[in-house]
């Protein structure tokens, strides 16, 4: 599997991250070199292996269910890069 | 008094015991240092007004007699990816510019609790994703240790600050985290103990996250005891990590008690690389040899599917690092970089805040977890590791540690292995299999390559069997000898 500059473009939205059209030739190179490395896990029989969920055999932990924490808008908020009273802001998602 | 950065924790506990010196003053000669040790470029923020504060609320405990901990006045680095309550925390990464927690992490809490004293935050890789500190927003930390030809060397990575606050004698101990090798890995480079514990004996709460079923915390000190007691006072149980062990911690400095006699330690002959320097292979023939003379029992061992480790590590990690860090959207701290829609904010945001080697595994993770690809490369690879972990837990019912070396190489120049991202991967060849498995793993100082340049060994052990780790690991550095020391010490 070798990818193209439109794989790239699309990994790239799907993660979120702005790519320069000039990067995408040489940003496919190098995920190329990194995923033609990986791959050499073909060689490795997996047949019938359970695949890890968890190194540590531990049953998730349970509490009673009550509230510990709340009450802190403005520590939430205290890094916020926009707000709007007790609220996060972001540009307009409806029209 | 002068030169009260150059004692270890052990020293600095038992001095500051004795009267012989004050918190303070222990704490003002580390500042002199962290200032005149600038050009290395450990610190992301130097906190020293936090660090005189706390040593005089250690002074006033003291006289009181009132000592919390085993670290009570003891200052030490904290990598900058640990949250501290109204300290700037950066990862070393753009995207999080300006950000100051209204929190502290467990591991720092636990530090403060036991006395310690913060100096600052230090310098990382980016995220922690790096082998060699360059890939920090704030640029590369410096080796204190010099090249034959005196170029100026990488710490190692990711944690390249602390390494090097506690090789060039900034202060005694530092805090790390270890993903794939980035607290090993750079003790082996610049000289100093670093060990990374059994995935869940420290709490991950607080700090920022990269890959969560492979990081862990642990210290950077200058001996095997002083890094015992440093993990005493870092780990136990959280229940804010639901991932964190609930089990005691056990006196670490009472396990080492200098006797071997009897204890198994394997050889994995799968670490033995092509292309090794002949010079690594001796040290560990050596290291084996120091063991048998103390009473230990060396068996050849075999980990068939040890080079799968590294290859499996690089889907596990960025596929983990890929969804921890989606957070990172310019929306409740750090950089925004505003755009038409929410989308293009985003993106914008993420294209300017994340450096190349994080947008690198960040799309690398995206790609084998999106639909088509997730069988092919995550899920073979949660396979594969299931594989080393079985072998691992083989190989442990016959042997009691495994002694291998920590890297395959001694430390390099800045600006080398930059243009080949594999390249530079393999630099975690040897540290990255523990991580897979979570066990316990420590690099110890044992010699010198022919540039005069440090190189460890690594012991790895059972799960929660730190105890073992460090009886073994006590043993290795008596016998090595090592005092060599780097050419930049306390900012000299």
């Amino acid at each position: 599997m070798s990818l193209d500059r439109e794989d790239v473009r699309k990994i790239a939205f799907l993660a979120r991250i702005k790519i320069d059209e000039a990067e995408l030739e040489p940003l496919a190179g190098e995920l190329n070199g990194i995923i033609g490395w990986v791959e050499q896990l073909s060689e490795v029989d997996t047949e019938g292996v359970k695949p890890m969920t968890s190194v540590a055999e531990m049953i998730a932990p349970q509490r009673v269910d009550e509230i510990t924490d709340g009450n802190v808008a403005e520590k939430v908020l205290s890094n916020a890069p926009d707000r709007a009273k007790d609220f996060f802001a972001v540009p307009k998602v409806v029209e | 008094m002068g030169k009260l950065n150059d004692l270890t924790i052990t020293q600095a506990r038992d001095g500051l015991a004795a009267g012989d010196f004050s918190a303070v003053e222990l704490t003002d000669d580390c500042i002199t240092a962290m200032e005149a040790a600038r050009d290395l470029n450990i610190f992301i923020t130097e906190t020293p007004d936090i660090a005189r504060d706390r040593a005089a609320q250690s002074d006033a405990r003291r006289a009181k007699g009132e000592v919390v901990g085993a670290m009570d006045g003891v200052p030490i680095a904290m990598k900058d990816l640990f949250c501290t309550d109204g300290t700037l925390t950066t990862a070393a990464s753009h995207i999080l510019d300006g950000f100051t927690p209204p929190y502290e992490s467990t591991v720092s809490q636990n530090l403060r609790d036991a006395g310690a004293v913060m100096l600052g935050k230090t310098n990382l890789d980016e995220f922690a994703m790096g082998s060699a500190n360059m890939t920090s927003y704030y640029g590369p930390v410096k080796n204190p240790w010099v090249g034959a030809n005196g170029e100026d060397l990488v710490p190692g990575g990711s944690s390249g600050g602390s390494v090097s606050a506690v090789a060039a004698h900034v202060c005694p101990g530092a805090t790390g985290t270890d993903t794939g090798g980035s607290i090993r890995q750079p003790a082996s480079l610049c000289g100093v103990v670093g060990l990374k514990p059994t995935y869940g004996r420290c709490s991950r709460w607080g700090i920022v996250a990269f890959a969560s079923s492979l990081d862990q915390a642990g210290p950077f000190a200058r001996t095997v005891l002083d890094s015992a007691i440093m993990l005493g006072a870092m780990a136990g149980h959280d229940p804010k990590d639901s991932t964190s062990a609930p089990v005691a911690v056990p006196d670490f400095e009472a396990a080492i008690t200098g006797d071997i006699k009897g204890l198994k330690v394997g050889i994995p002959k799968e670490y033995t690389l092509d292309g090794m320097p002949s010079e690594i292979q001796d040290l560990w023939d050596r290291g084996a040899a120091w063991l048998t003379e103390q009473g230990a029992e060396i068996k050849p061992v075999s980990l068939p599917h040890t080079k799968y480790a590294l290859p499996a590590y690089y889907i596990v990690a960025p596929a983990e690092a890929s969804s921890n860090l989606a957070r990172y959207d310019g929306v409740r701290y750090g950089l925004r970089v505003d755009g038409d829609s929410l989308d293009e904010m985003y993106e914008n945001t993420r294209g300017e805040g994340f450096g190349a080697e994080v947008r690198r595994r960040v799309m690398i993770g995206a790609y084998v977890l999106s639909a088509g690809y997730y069988d092919a490369y995550y899920v073979k690879a949660q396979q594969v590791r299931t594989i080393i972990l079985d072998e691992f837990n083989q190989v442990f019912q016959d042997v009691d540690v495994l002694l291998t070396p920590t890297a395959p190489n001694a430390a390099f120049p800045i600006g080398a292995k930059m243009d080949d991202p594999v390249a530079m991967y393999l630099n975690d060849v040897f540290t990255v299999p523990a991580n897979m498995a979570g066990l316990p793993a420590i690099s110890v100082p044992s010699g010198l390559d022919s540039d005069g340049l440090p190189l460890g060994l690594q012991i790895v052990a059972k799960p929660f069997d730190e105890e073992t780790m460090f009886r073994a690991a006590d043993v290795l550095e008596r016998a090595a000898e090592f005092s060599a020391l780097p050419k930049y010490l306390g900012g000299q």
